[in-house]
């Protein structure tokens, strides 16, 4: 079964649906790939997963249906996003800010490892520990926004483009730890991105989403290796 | 000389008082954006409650604790069943249900209690404390329980996992949310907060203006002073205003313009600080592009 199973899902803003009949899937341990243009509504899916907007359709996380749960809750279950703008508390320090992240767990000691286990992958956090998360750099950020999502233990990790804005150097970075968590811990990944060559080393399933609809989907390999897809979303 | 200390030390008792009255206008500010009209109300009627008990026989210190934790949970209770319901209304709906709030309680207490002025007890004794000849011993004591109110708080949202969420839900609510705070309650948390620290003031000020329904009034004003002093969005800025608030008008009162004009004091100020310096003090400075 799989860890994240949508079918049918509608969801937008106001009146008016930016996602029509969307389906897809997140295998259990396993890392899907949402590929498509501005406004293809890839930020809306990952919202409405979360139940951060209005949303028909059914949802099943592990089995259980979470169409109608508030997002706390959703997260509560195990289901850790990072949001688009990183959602960084900006007058807070950066270990506040992983603190948050564990808010719901109550075992302290393992939560003192894993920041510990953080500032392992991403030294630069560590040096930055008491400085208010407002003055880090765009690249820190969101390695803050990865760490702080990863604190939460999540079975299930959603990412919002997490290469937007940065340097190569940290994307490769990002991406390197995003795959050891992955593989280590069995953590599920549902990735948006417009940086497609890079989402699809990654990822073994791809959907290809367009003005709201799912045009195309599957395995990694055969999405890469689709005509229209090298053409529009890989460049050559 | 000593009229002097004496004016400064008075200034700094109901400076404290204006500072904790403040700090719970800034609790609900940073989390709401919305500045609580009926918070000085809601304390008036605290110290009735208290006032109640204590005449009723009960110890002053028992009447004091069960005091502050019922207008905690009296606090909860508003914002979860009259103001969540106007949470994403348009700012004047959430300005006339303030107004409202603070009309229903000066009515009642009016209406229960009668506009008769009543004296409050202070806890502490007549004789000024340690021999000293410049601070009556209820001033220095209210000083000392203000601090202390002001300690446990820092420690609370500087040192406790609730205090850190609640924070974080002020600062930026949907990203709390993914993180599994119940951003809701915390918001109630905050308003039961805020009326417990409103009691404590309405409680260390009774004795000095008298126990009646429209006591809280110009401490209300005073408080709104020494938030913008500060800075409206800043919890240190909203005590140091407090202060010196407290502070200036003792000594403006004395000295410049005699204690039938000292209210002026801070309407002047409210209207200074929000024409030349919006942010106060401390204040964070909002700059956005159009």
């Amino acid at each position: 079964m799989a860890l994240l199973e949508v079918t049918g899902l509608s969801a937008g803003y106001g009146a008016v649906d930016v996602l029509r009949e969307v389906s897809f899937s997140v295998e259990q341990g396993g890392i899907t790939a949402i590929l498509g243009a501005n406004g293809a509504g890839k930020t809306t899916l990952l919202r409405a997963v979360c139940g951060m907007l209005r949303r028909r359709g059914s949802i099943r996380f592990d089995g259980r249906h979470i169409g109608k749960d508030a997002t706390e809750d959703i997260a509560r279950l195990g289901i850790a996003h990072v949001p688009d703008g990183r959602g960084t508390f900006l007058d807070l320090t950066t270990e506040e800010n992983l603190r948050i992240g564990a808010y719901v767990r109550r075992d302290r000691d393992a939560v003192a490892q894993d920041m510990e286990r953080m500032f392992g992958y991403f030294p630069r956090l560590r040096e930055r520990r008491r400085q208010q998360a407002g003055t880090l750099s765009g690249g820190e950020q969101q390695m803050l926004a990865v760490s702080r999502a990863l604190m939460l233990r999540p079975r299930l990790l959603l990412l919002d483009e997490p290469s937007f804005g940065l340097a190569p150097l940290v994307v490769r970075d990002i991406f390197r730890i995003l795959r050891a968590i992955n593989a280590e811990q069995g953590v599920g990944v549902l990735l948006v991105e417009q940086n497609a060559g890079l989402a699809l080393d990654l990822a073994d399933a791809a959907y290809v989403l367009e003005t709201g609809k799912v045009v195309m989907s599957g395995t990694a390999g055969t999405v890469r290796s689709d005509e229209a897809v090298r053409r529009a979303y890989l460049g050559y | 000389m000593e009229a002097f200390l004496h004016q400064v030390f008075s200034g700094l008792a109901t400076g404290g008082i204006y500072a904790s009255l403040a700090l719970a206008l800034v609790m609900i500010y940073q989390s709401t954006n919305h500045i609580n009209f009926a918070q000085g109300e809601m304390a008036m009627f605290s110290t009735y409650l208290a006032w109640s008990m204590i005449d009723a026989g009960m110890p002053y210190w028992w009447a004091f604790l069960l005091t502050v934790s019922i207008s905690f949970v009296a606090g909860v209770a508003i914002e979860r069943i009259i103001i969540r319901p106007v949470e994403n209304a348009p700012v004047l709906s959430v300005v006339t249900v303030f107004v409202a709030l603070l009309v229903i309680f000066n009515s009642v207490a009016g209406w229960i209690f009668t506009y008769t002025i009543k004296t409050f007890p202070s806890p502490f004794p007549e004789q000024p404390l340690f021999g000293n000849r410049y601070v009556s011993s209820h001033e220095l004591g209210s000083i000392g329980i203000t601090l202390l109110v002001l300690l446990a708080l820092y420690l609370f949202f500087r040192f406790t996992p609730l205090g850190l969420a609640m924070r974080a839900a002020a600062q930026n609510p949907l990203s709390s949310r993914l993180a599994g705070i119940r951003v809701g309650w915390m918001l109630a948390l905050g308003w039961g907060l805020a009326a417990a620290v409103g009691a404590v003031a309405g409680m260390l000020v009774a004795p000095i203006v008298y126990l009646e329904p429209n006591m809280m009034s110009g401490v209300l004003l005073y408080a709104f002073a020494a938030a913008l002093v500060g800075g409206i969005d800043n919890p240190f800025g909203a005590v140091v205003g407090g202060f010196l608030v407290g502070v200036l008008e003792n000594l403006v009162g004395a000295y410049v313009i005699g204690t039938e004009l000292k209210l002026t004091v801070a309407l002047v100020l409210i209207v200074g600080v929000l024409l030349f310096k919006p942010a106060g003090m401390f204040g964070r400075v909002f700059v956005s592009r159009v």
